[in-house]
């Protein structure tokens, strides 16, 4: 602990939350002054995780816990973990947020609520650090009801559009229902090994005592806590809808951190899910159908941030996929490498929003004319999603597959590694589409839809669509260096850098398989390919294809019919049992409680003037009769 | 003895009735002020109670014992331990704010006043005495203050309600007296004293069915499945500040009464009826939540809110051990702020609005954007969000009840999702989205004054220091439950 960044890590903490409570405390009615704190604090902690992360390179790490409150043998422990890992999320988590809020200040320049908006921003990135550095299910637990709470305060910033207020509550509602079960998953582990640390459980799991039912029951029950924050099926049904808040949030909060915080869940705690075959089943699994799914949705959606939404869910469940079939590796890095390449897409893509007022792409057509800055970087991040070679995205990709092609010993996970290869190609071909629709063309002055709430109104009407400022494309130019390069770091180029320093000792260095890098590499082509020749070339008529598939394209576009169904339940089995509680509460509960006042004070004669609503008179009897027993009683002795 | 404290605590609220009765009718500035300045010095002298509480002793601490009514063996015995101080402090405080927050009524405003502090009294003697007879007199003490608040100062149906709560909690007496009764001719020598009866040792079938006739009234208090049905009534009529009363430290009588008096003393019985009160805290949660679900009154939402949230108050009870005792009583105090907020601000918005229909408000955000944050803030804090008050209890009540009842555990915290769903839906269709203009709501104003605001930020500011700091309470609260856990011991 003697490196200075490591004994002050706390910092990281207490910077961006010191932003928060300055600005909640003082600047409310100084914008700018609050966007400053905010990118300070932020900024701050960024400086101290790059030294974090440079010293965890040379060896170091941190322990810490403290008691919060303790009873008899029950210690609720908070404190600081820093290992490999958390070096990484932190440098992720600070990284992306100090670039979100530098260009929030252009996007959110006007807004009625720029302060609340910082407020709330510092507030995230506080949470999202203290998730990342917890030692123990105790303060993840606490830290991952704080950020969905920012993720609620964030998705419905824009409070007077019905739409943002009810995404946020669909938000919050739906990650809780996973929730549950991580908090059920943390008793059950706490009641089996006695303790809510991350080491500790390992320890007890590593000595072999537990049954492995056990062990499979509680990694699946964490991982339903995942399902929810990180959008898998089946609940990812909110992660579209929040694209109603601002989308430097959407870029922050609903790509790079806050859904990533379920893979880094399972992540964290590996030991858990390596022990058991079945759960790490269950993980690939459902991260497989998750990929399929939600790059299916996305490549029939025409709102801008929608693509990325469903983008965003394919690509989380990509990670899951790698973590299921145990290449920890392929989830981490490519858990790193889309929070940036993904930030960038949706910053980009607020800057098509912020110039032409409008976010359905049925609207643009030629702006790359008009916007180079952004349709350059944006073509950077989308050949970093599509993962070609060399972009950051090609990298992890080839790691996720080959660890799931890999697997032979089991046939289910070499097939789930061919439909992630599937997966790429539709990857390649939605965001294809994106570019190609979006800054190709003939150029085409957008009517604004109105879509992009709160203080934007000035953009109506204005005419000319023209290239954002400065402060939202030098963040997209920042973004778009880790977009390009991050994923050299796993590559022999550095060395194999990520694996030596996430692994250690435990890694096996091993050469790109050409079979699986040429394989996905053809596939992801031929998706770009399609995508061209359709919105570039028109060789392929959409529509008619459209037509074609009138089924399938009226499935996806409806998002398999899972909202309606979710709806249909919480409107029948909730409301209506919650409905018939009421009639039994008021007919039969009231009602016998109604009817034996009744029928006492219709027995009673001397009773009647209950009736008359003079309550003294029956206290007088009650008093009377508790006179009598006592008299009764001591007497009978 | 250097100085009596708890007697102080008890009998300032009533010295300030009497003194109040004395004042003029119509000078309501005068009356206000002394029953404020007498109500804030109770709250200060069980601060001081506080203050030099020893965290290390399990005994009862502040004793005051003398003869009563000799031939009898009743003792006026009263003392504070780490179960009961911080329902004082929790009364002491809310008594305050709720005097504070009745500034604009302006009916009968002495006779008001008067009940209020009479109230307290009653409330406080409850939370103190360790005389069984002495806690059944002030337990029926605040009956009559209760019914006459909700009775004349009430909504329309107030008669109802008032005769509805007062005829409920009077058949749950007449049982707790006869089971109080029967401890004491049981008992050799004769004594109402509680330590005594509680080191005592009972034959089970005896504790069986005393226990049931004691634990009826307080299962009537809390309340708990089946009783319950006089809650909603009686916090929809009363006044707001009687409603938070009612809700913030009545209800606790129930759960205090149970721990105290059922679990203390007939620790075999609490141990047998275990399974069935875990059964029953999960209907409390979840079918009072579902109730809240379809409310469309805004302060029914919140009343029945409560009987859910005190099933986590049964459960925690319900499992016997230390840490869910410990939870189950932090639940308590935690609702307690937490939900005499919420009723602050239900007064709050019906204030500006005059209705408390949840279908005629919308988007009242902009209008009233204080009382938006704060009802968000106390919103998050009953749906247990960590940070807040609410989220340790809840958390330490599942943490500790998961062992000896999984699967009522896992049902119970169940409820914190549908729980999350009625608070977020309810605050989506009054503060968000766009406003109602039809309802006449565009010219509602914010809370401004100080008589409103004083309540709002105090409680919120109790919520969020025992939610981040919460081993300020848990200590005090822990060192009054090991004694009982011990009793009980599995």
């Amino acid at each position: 602990m003697e490196n200075i960044f490591l004994a002050n890590a706390w910092l990281i903490l207490a910077l961006p939350f010191a932003a928060f409570l300055g600005i909640v405390a003082f600047t409310l009615g100084h914008k700018r002054l609050s966007g400053y704190l905010t990118i300070a604090g932020v900024g701050g902690a960024f400086l101290v995780s790059v030294g974090v992360l440079a010293a965890v390179t040379a060896g170091g790490s941190v322990h810490l816990s403290f008691p919060w409150y303790v009873l008899g043998e029950t210690h609720f422990e908070l404190g600081l973990l820093i290992d490999p890992l958390t070096a990484i999320m932190l440098i992720v988590v600070t990284g992306v947020s100090l670039v979100v809020q530098i260009y929030s200040q252009g996007y959110m320049h006007g807004d009625p609520g720029y302060s609340r908006y910082f407020a709330f921003m510092a507030l995230f990135t506080t949470s999202m650090l203290g998730l990342v550095l917890a030692p123990n299910f105790l303060q993840l637990y606490i830290f991952w009801e704080l950020v969905g709470l920012c993720s609620y305060l964030l998705i419905g910033f824009w409070y007077r559009k019905p739409e943002a207020a009810a995404a946020a509550k669909k938000a919050f509602i739906t990650t809780r229902l996973g929730d549950l079960g991580l908090l059920i998953g943390i008793l059950l582990l706490y009641w089996n090994t006695g303790t809510f640390s991350f080491g500790g459980i390992a320890q007890v799991i590593a000595g072999h005592t537990l049954p492995e039912g056990l062990i499979t029951t509680a990694a699946v029950l964490v991982f339903c806590g995942a399902v929810g924050k990180s959008a898998q099926f089946p609940l990812h049904v909110w992660l579209p809808d929040a694209m109603e808040g601002p989308t430097p949030v959407s870029a922050l909060i609903h790509a790079a951190t806050m859904v990533a915080a379920g893979v880094y869940l399972v992540a964290r705690v590996f030991e858990i899910f390596s022990a058991s075959p079945t759960a790490m089943l269950v993980v690939a699994v459902i991260g497989a159908i998750t990929a399929f799914l939600a790059a299916s949705m996305g490549l029939v959606m025409t709102d801008i941030k929608r693509v990325m939404a469903y983008s965003t869910i394919s690509q989380l469940g990509y990670m899951m996929l790698a973590l299921g079939v145990g290449s920890y590796l392929g989830g981490v890095t490519h858990l790193a490498n889309h929070a940036f390449f993904k930030a960038l897409l949706f910053l980009g893509a607020g800057s098509v929003i912020h110039a032409t007022g409008a976010q359905d792409m049925d609207e643009f057509s030629g702006l790359g004319s008009k916007m180079k800055i952004t349709a350059g970087t944006l073509l950077v991040g989308s050949l970093s999603l599509a993962g070609i070679f060399p972009f950051s995205g090609f990298w992890s990709k080839d790691e996720i597959l080959a660890g799931a092609l890999q697997r032979t010993d089991n046939p289910l996970l070499v097939f789930l590694g061919l439909v992630g290869v599937l997966v790429a190609g539709m990857t390649a071909f939605y965001i294809a589409r994106m570019w190609l629709r979006t800054f190709t063309g003939e150029f085409r002055t957008p009517a604004p839809a109105g879509a992009h709430g709160g203080g934007h109104g000035s953009h109506e009407g204005h005419g000319s669509v023209h290239e954002s400022p400065w402060v939202m494309t030098v963040p997209l130019i920042a973004l778009a260096i880790p977009a390009l390069l991050s994923g050299l770091l796993g590559s022999d180029l550095t060395g194999q850098w990520y694996g030596h320093f996430l692994e250690g000792a435990e890694f096996h260095p091993e050469s790109l398989n050409p079979l699986v890098a040429g394989g996905s590499t053809i596939v992801t082509l031929g998706g770009l390919f399609l995508a061209w020749a359709t919105y570039s070339k028109k060789w392929i008529s959409a529509p008619a294809v459209q037509r074609q598939f009138s089924g399938v394209h009226r499935w996806l576009v409806n998002k398999y019919y899972l909202d309606d169904l979710y709806l249909w339940l919480i409107r029948r089995v909730v409301i209506g049992g919650s409905d018939a509680f009421q009639w039994f509460d008021l007919h039969i509960v009231d009602g016998v409680v109604n009817g034996v006042g009744r029928t006492l004070a219709a027995t009673g004669s001397a009773l009647r003037e209950f009736q008359t609503g003079r309550v003294q008179n029956y206290g007088l009897a009650f008093f009377g009769g508790v006179v009598i027993v006592v008299v009764f009683t001591v007497f009978l002795r | 003895m250097i100085f009596p404290y708890l007697s102080a605590i008890i009998f300032i609220p009533l010295v300030g009735a009497v003194a109040v009765a004395f004042l003029p009718q119509e000078n309501r500035g005068i009356i206000r002020w002394v029953t404020a300045g007498f109500s804030f010095a109770a709250l200060t002298v069980s601060l001081a109670v506080f203050a030099q509480f020893n965290l290390s002793s399990s005994s009862p601490q502040f004793v005051e014992k003398v003869p009563w009514i000799a031939r009898f063996n009743i003792q006026y015995f009263v003392g504070v331990d780490g179960l009961s101080l911080p329902l004082v402090i929790l009364t002491t405080l809310l008594t305050f704010l709720a005097v504070v927050g009745s500034w604009h009524i302006d009916n009968r405003a002495k006779e008001y006043n008067i009940l209020l502090l009479v109230l307290e009294t009653g409330i406080l003697g409850v939370f103190t005495s360790l005389d069984l007879l002495l806690f059944f007199l002030f337990w029926e003490v605040e009956l009559v203050p209760m019914y006459l608040l909700i009775g004349i100062w009430g909504g329309p149906r107030r008669e109802y309600a008032a005769i509805k709560f007062v005829l409920y909690t009077l058949a749950g007496s007449a049982f707790m007296l006869v089971g109080i009764l029967a401890l004491y001719f049981t008992s050799n020598p004769r004594t109402f004293d509680m330590t005594q009866l509680a080191a005592a040792s009972w034959a089970l079938n005896f504790q069986m069915i005393v226990f049931a006739l004691i634990f009826l009234a307080f299962a009537i208090k809390l309340p708990m499945f089946p009783f319950h049905t006089w809650l909603p009534d009686a916090h929809v009529e009363a006044p707001t500040a009687v409603s938070v009363l009612l809700a913030g430290v009545l209800l606790k009588m129930g759960g205090y009464g149970m721990i105290r008096v059922c679990f203390n003393i007939l620790p075999d019985a609490a141990r047998e009826y275990a399974p069935w009160l875990a059964a029953i805290a999960v209907i409390n949660i979840l079918y009072g939540a579902g109730l809240s679900m379809v409310q469309k009154d805004l302060k029914k939402l919140v009343a029945y809110s409560s009987i859910s949230h005190m099933g986590y108050v049964l459960l925690g009870l319900a499992a016997l051990n230390q840490v869910a005792v410990n939870g189950a009583v932090l639940q308590m105090f935690t609702h307690g702020a937490i939900t005499g907020l919420l009723f602050f601000l239900v007064g709050a918005v019906y204030e500006k609005t005059h209705t408390r229909e949840i279908a005629k408000m919308s988007g009242l955000a902009p209008r009233m954007p204080t009382l938006a944050a704060l009802w968000v803030m106390a919103g998050l804090a009953a749906l247990g969000l960590p940070g807040m008050a609410g989220f340790v209890a809840e958390y330490t009540v599942f943490v500790g009840a998961f062992g000896p009842w999984a699967w009522y555990t896992i049902l119970g915290a169940a409820g914190i999702v549908v729980t999350a769903g009625y608070i977020l839906w309810m605050i989506e269709r009054v503060f968000f989205g766009p406003a109602n203009p039809a309802q006449g709501l565009a010219h509602v104003g914010d809370a401004k004054r100080w008589y409103e605001l004083v309540p709002l930020v105090t409680l919120m500011g109790v919520v969020l220091f025992v939610g981040i700091n919460p081993s300020v309470v848990v200590n005090i609260i822990n060192s009054g439950v090991l004694p009982v856990v011990a009793r009980l011991g599995a």
